[in-house]
């Protein structure tokens, strides 16, 4: 017997085992299923509800298979006499008080209580008693409850506990007035609490939204990715005749694992928003008209045609598809401009020449988990990326040293050692820098920086922890990617890195800053970060300048735009704008002459290429609106219809493998490859400078997602004019 | 020997004056067993032997050995370890815990020293049941008082090197708080929900820490056993069950009343020394260890002894030492239903046999005394009761079947009278035919 293996016998077949694995673990390794309702593996062990009793030899009594380690020689007896017996008794308990209205309940077809009663329930109930009925709660625009369906699993309460890290639901009361419950009244507000309704394995917590409008079995399951950050969260979409109806996770162990941000879960109902732009529309002397695309597209054509080469600019989405984003650089190429961005949220360009080939996480997202020091720079990080702040959380909590520095004290649900929140991102970088440093030199390009500087005891030991760790890694967050300094910020970390060994991260906009990055939808890069002879103008010059055609790529400018202020008034204020759109919104109305609807994730196929520089594709899953037509194949027949070269595209496919073979082998790197002495920030690091974005407000889609907008969280933000 | 001696070991100072005064208790060799150990005349292992010779047996209702139990605490790992006395007396029928709080708390505090002693723990804590706050409580905490100002307690007792410091925590009346690990969660702030076992309290304790949990009476004893040595107390009882047992004697009984006698008393004798059936009425049925062990007829239970060896044999168990006496008038329909209310409040609600079948089975019996019983009821009460029985996390499922499968086992046509008769008992038959 070698160290740590265990022989055990289950139903008669040898099995070898970790030491310390529960009988539940091995049984699923190996295939053998045994019924369980509180058991998940990604929870604690609760073994209340007594489902998975099996027989043991030499043990007195059943045993429950979730809670029960294996021991050599063990004999496990799954589908014996007596752990059948056992399974059927717990059955039937759990059937006596079950409302048992399947017809009407949303788990009917999906539910683990409904499958498990078919194969260990009776057929007629012996109990003819009252039952039980429990009070529903109010937990929210995205939670519906009936609490009556609750077999008390706890399931909702130790994930509360142990992933959320914040618990905002408990058990009250005892024996059958045990209940579900909050402890005063409120809905549950954390990014991660729709997930609940997933690991419910009955009908008592239930999707909101969806509530009532299907059922699982007339519906078709469609993989998708989520649009809605840098993370690229696995989903499956489940489709009514062409209609989205519900979101949920797909399990990705290296992504997501087994959870869905509530953004991702929620964020799909912004698709079915009235404000869906459904037939090309052109203004009229002020007035918009509905148009033909053939006629919406020749005019489109006519005017990219008609401008001078350098008056014509295209501000893109980093939430826009690595295809569409190629086939925007091509058409930029052919048009023979320069002047192409997707880095609309941006403010500072003035060290754009030592940009990474893409923005990068430095690692992968499951590698997080293992860094034993983490330094967190200008992130709402948990309203940012909920999934790895999720990740963060667990190496947190099995040691790591998790700091942060942010203009303003965000809440985190786990220990934090240093939670820096004061005096400007660029001061306390250039603190933590200098500590770093000790006796060594700091590199020429943050000399002027760090001047002068001498660090606090905070920032010393986030230095420390740094260095002293073996896996250490810093992340840059958004709002560090839209700050007024953030060629300062980016250079320091560089340095800190350097000093240190840490692993340098960055969190990019959007689903696909990364794609539209190595598609060339830059200014000063074409594809695969090739720098250009001369350099375009960026997305805050753009519409500073005067400029005869601008294409605006799946944007909002009211909101997505942060490179410049009174962005609609300025765009209202050039010659000719086009907006290729999923929306029909004012803003656009005002800003644009001409409006062309698109698909949006949902409707078209396409590429994300998330903070890891993973390729993820997809299929269109839903149905287009009215006149819409997926964005890729808009600009495949602009490209035709301005003789561009090579145009004739048949699939997105085609459109992504010609980007891969034109990138070959390119492999990420973020050291910072600057020389030149940065120049003082002066009044750029305000440290009252509030450029956070609110979670639900990141995008358009997520905007217009109603139940999302009804949280808590989405009215805070909307009363603080977030 | 004489098998009536009375008060031996925790009722030692019963009948004296201010019985829970620590002058009172030093008179009565109070701390003389402590003072020992704290002149390092004893070493922790030796106390442990010394128990484990005297047959001492956890007196919460288990009955497992109590020097056993302490030796499988890791005493040589490093790190804190936590004793905790189960004060939380809530079994039905047993009320001697709390005469040990109210007029012998001392014999309690030295008990816990030593046995903290024993098992390398410098914190304890004595765990009291809420209801206990009036008079018990006070008492308990005046003692501590007492003693920590005679130096007896605390850091570096008596230069001996030896610390030890006792807590008082007041539960909150939970029933289920009484079982060892439902108890220590809720001393740790937790919901009283007993845990999973293995990891046991010894490994896995208060706090995550290795801890022992001891019943108050268990702890008690052991002044006497450490004064007097394993061999006296263990003469005391007959093999398997030494020493003293306090027996609370309720129900139909001319003076119901809390006794401390040696082990082995028979039935007999402790019916007579209550002063017999009440009323000189028949005896019918007698449950000897609190509510939740089997009840055993009149014609078993006048033969057996009072201990455990004794009573298992009958088809019981000692349990908590709660004789509750049931004269001929009693309707059992009756009584087990009232039991069964019992359990059905007090089960914790964590895991589904007990949160469930309890509930069942008092609606089955409320509707059996209702009139509304069927036929196949009492197949179903068994059988539910059966399915209740061995599928739980803690004993408490075992708890409320026992008492249905054994009042069925024994009074099955009382049962079978009522529902046939529409929720008349075999009992009001009787007593109308008396009449």
């Amino acid at each position: 017997m070698s160290d740590g293996i265990v022989n055990i016998e289950v139903d008669g077949k040898p099995v070898e085992a970790r030491k310390g694995q529960m009988i539940m673990e091995v049984t699923d390794e190996i295939g053998i299923y045994i019924p369980r309702f509180c058991y998940h593996k990604k929870l604690s062990i609760a073994a209340n509800c007594r489902m998975c009793l099996v027989e043991v030899e030499k043990a007195p009594k059943p045993m429950p298979a979730c809670a029960t380690p294996v021991g050599e020689g063990m004999k496990v007896f799954t589908r014996s006499p007596a752990a059948i017996s056992a399974q059927k008794a717990v059955m039937e308990f759990l059937l006596i008080n079950h409302p048992l209205d399947c017809p009407i309940c949303d788990q009917g077809g999906e539910c683990e209580l409904q499958d498990l009663a078919l194969g260990y329930g009776r057929d007629v109930s012996r109990y003819n008693e009252r039952k039980r009925v429990v009070k529903d709660k109010d937990l929210g625009p995205l939670v519906s409850t009936d609490m009556t369906r609750c077999i008390h699993c706890t399931r909702c309460v130790r994930f509360s506990q142990e992933i959320q890290g914040l618990q905002e639901l408990g058990t009250i009361g005892r024996a059958e007035d045990m209940k579900i419950s909050m402890y005063i009244e409120k809905s549950v507000d954390h990014e991660l609490s729709a997930n609940i309704i997933d690991i419910c394995p009955v009908g008592a917590l239930n999707n909101k939204p969806y509530r009532y409008s299907a059922r699982a079995w007339e519906m078709e399951q469609r993989q998708t990715v989520s649009p809605h950050d840098c993370v690229g969260s696995n989903m499956y979409v489940h489709v009514l005749r062409g209609t989205i109806k519900r979101v949920v996770p797909r399990e990705n162990e290296e992504i997501n694992e087994t959870w869905l941000s509530d953004r991702d879960r929620f964020g799909y109902e912004g698709i079915y928003s009235d404000d869906r732009l459904l037939s090309p529309r052109v203004k009229q002397d002020g007035a918009w008209e509905d148009i033909g695309w053939d006629e919406a597209l020749k005019i489109l054509a006519e005017n990219l045609e008609g401008a001078g080469a350098d008056k014509t600019g295209i501000l893109s989405s980093p939430g826009a598809t690595l295809e569409e984003s190629h086939l925007l650089a091509r058409l930029a190429d052919h048009l023979g401009t320069a002047n192409i961005d997707y880095r609309i949220r941006q403010r500072d360009f003035s060290d754009q020449d030592n940009d990474p080939v893409f923005p990068w996480l430095g690692s992968t997202i499951a590698e997080l988990e293992a860094s034993d020091a983490i330094l967190v720079i200008g992130s709402n990080l948990r309203k940012e990326v909920p999934i790895i702040a999720h990740r963060v959380r667990k190496a947190a909590l099995a040691g790591s040293k998790v700091s942060f520095v942010n203009n303003d004290a965000f809440e985190y649900h786990f220990p934090v050692e240093e939670n820096i929140h004061d005096g400007g991102l660029v001061k306390q970088l250039a603190g933590i820098a200098v500590a770093a440093a000790g006796k060594k030199k700091l590199p020429k390009p943050v000399g002027a920086l760090v001047k002068g500087v001498k660090p606090r005891d905070s920032q010393r030991r986030i230095a420390d922890s740094l260095a002293g760790a073996k896996h250490a890694q810093i992340l840059l967050g958004l709002i560090a990617g839209r700050h007024q300094a953030s060629s300062a910020l980016r250079a320091l970390v560089a340095a800190i890195s350097e000093l240190t060994g840490a692993k340098f991260g960055v969190l990019s906009e959007g689903s696909n800053s990364a794609g539209a990055s190595l598609a060339g939808v830059q200014p000063h890069r074409g594809s695969g970060g090739h720098k250009r002879k001369a350099a375009g103008l960026h997305a805050g010059e753009m519409l500073d300048a005067s400029l005869d055609a601008v294409l605006l790529y799946g944007l909002e400018p009211d909101y997505d735009i942060c490179c410049t202020d009174d962005a609609v008034k300025k765009l209202a204020g050039q010659k000719f704008v086009a907006a290729l759109t999923s929306y029909n919104s004012d803003a656009l109305q005002d800003a644009a002459d001409l409006l062309l609807p698109i698909g949006t994730f949902a409707e078209s196929a396409g590429t994300f290429v998330n903070c890891e520089g993973r390729w993820q594709s997809f299929n269109g899953v839903a149905n287009l609106p009215g006149e819409a037509r997926p964005g890729w194949k808009v600009l495949r027949v602009l490209g035709n219809l301005l003789d561009a070269e090579n145009f004739d595209y048949q699939t997105s496919e085609e459109v992504r493998d010609e980007l891969r073979d034109l990138l070959g082998d390119i492999q990420p790197d973020n050291r910072y490859a600057g020389k030149k002495a940065l120049g003082k920030v002066n009044g750029a690091d305000d440290p009252d400078a509030r450029i956070d974005i609110p979670i639900y407000r990141t995008d358009a889609i997520v905007r217009r997602a109603r139940a999302l907008q009804l949280t808590p969280e989405a009215q805070r933000s909307a009363y603080e004019g977030g | 020997m004489n098998r009536l001696q009375h008060n031996l070991a925790c009722f030692n100072t019963f009948g004296a004056d201010e019985s829970w005064s620590l002058k009172t208790y030093e008179k009565h060799d109070g701390y003389k067993a402590w003072r020992k150990i704290l002149a390092g005349e004893m070493s922790p292992q030796e106390v442990i032997e010394e128990v484990k010779a005297s047959g001492l047996r956890g007196r919460g209702g288990a009955g497992f050995p109590t020097g056993l139990k302490w030796s499988f605490m890791p005493r040589d790992v490093p790190g804190q370890k936590y004793l905790v006395c189960n004060s939380d007396e809530s079994e039905p029928g047993t009320c001697h815990d709390r005469e040990v709080l109210r007029h012998n708390p001392h014999c309690l505090i030295e008990g816990m020293a030593i046995a903290a002693y024993a098992m390398g723990a410098t914190v304890a804590y004595n765990y009291i049941r809420g209801e206990f706050i009036d008079e018990p409580v006070p008492r308990f905490e005046a003692a501590l008082e007492e003693a920590y100002a005679a130096g007896l307690l605390g850091n570096n007792i008596r230069k001996s090197g030896i610390d030890f410091d006792l807590y008082t925590f007041i539960g909150a009346g939970a029933y289920i708080c009484g079982e060892e690990t439902g108890l220590l969660e809720s001393l740790e702030g937790k919901q009283g929900k007993p845990r999973f076992k293995p990891p046991f309290p010894a490994n896995f304790g208060l706090y995550g820490l290795p801890t022992t949990v001891n019943n108050t009476q268990s702890l008690g004893c052991v002044p006497a056993i450490i004064r007097n040595g394993a061999k006296w107390f263990a003469d005391l009882g007959p093999e398997g069950s030494g020493g003293t047992a306090q027996f609370s004697v309720s129900g139909h009984v001319e003076k119901p009343g809390n006794f401390e006698l040696p082990m082995g008393i028979p039935f007999k004798d402790l019916l007579h020394l209550c002063g017999g059936v009440l009323g000189g009425r028949r005896l019918k049925a007698v449950i000897p260890g609190g509510s939740s062990v089997k009840i055993l007829p009149a014609e078993i239970i006048m033969d057996c002894t009072m201990d455990y060896d004794s009573l298992q044999k009958a088809g019981s168990s000692f349990g908590t030492g709660a004789v509750i006496v049931m004269d001929e008038t009693t309707c059992m329909v009756r009584v087990l239903r009232r039991i069964a209310r019992f359990y059905m409040a007090e089960s914790c609600g964590q895991c589904t046999p007990c949160r469930e079948g309890t509930g069942w089975l008092y609606r089955m019996l409320t509707r059996i005394t209702a009139g509304q019983g069927q036929e196949d009821d009492l197949d179903k009460l068994l059988d539910v009761a059966n399915k209740i029985e061995g599928h739980t996390i803690c004993a408490l499922g075992d708890a409320a079947a026992w008492p249905v499968q054994s009042f069925l086992q024994h009074y099955h046509h009382e049962f079978a009278y009522m529902i046939r008769n529409h929720g008349r008992s075999i009992v009001d038959e009787s007593a109308e035919a008396a009449a």
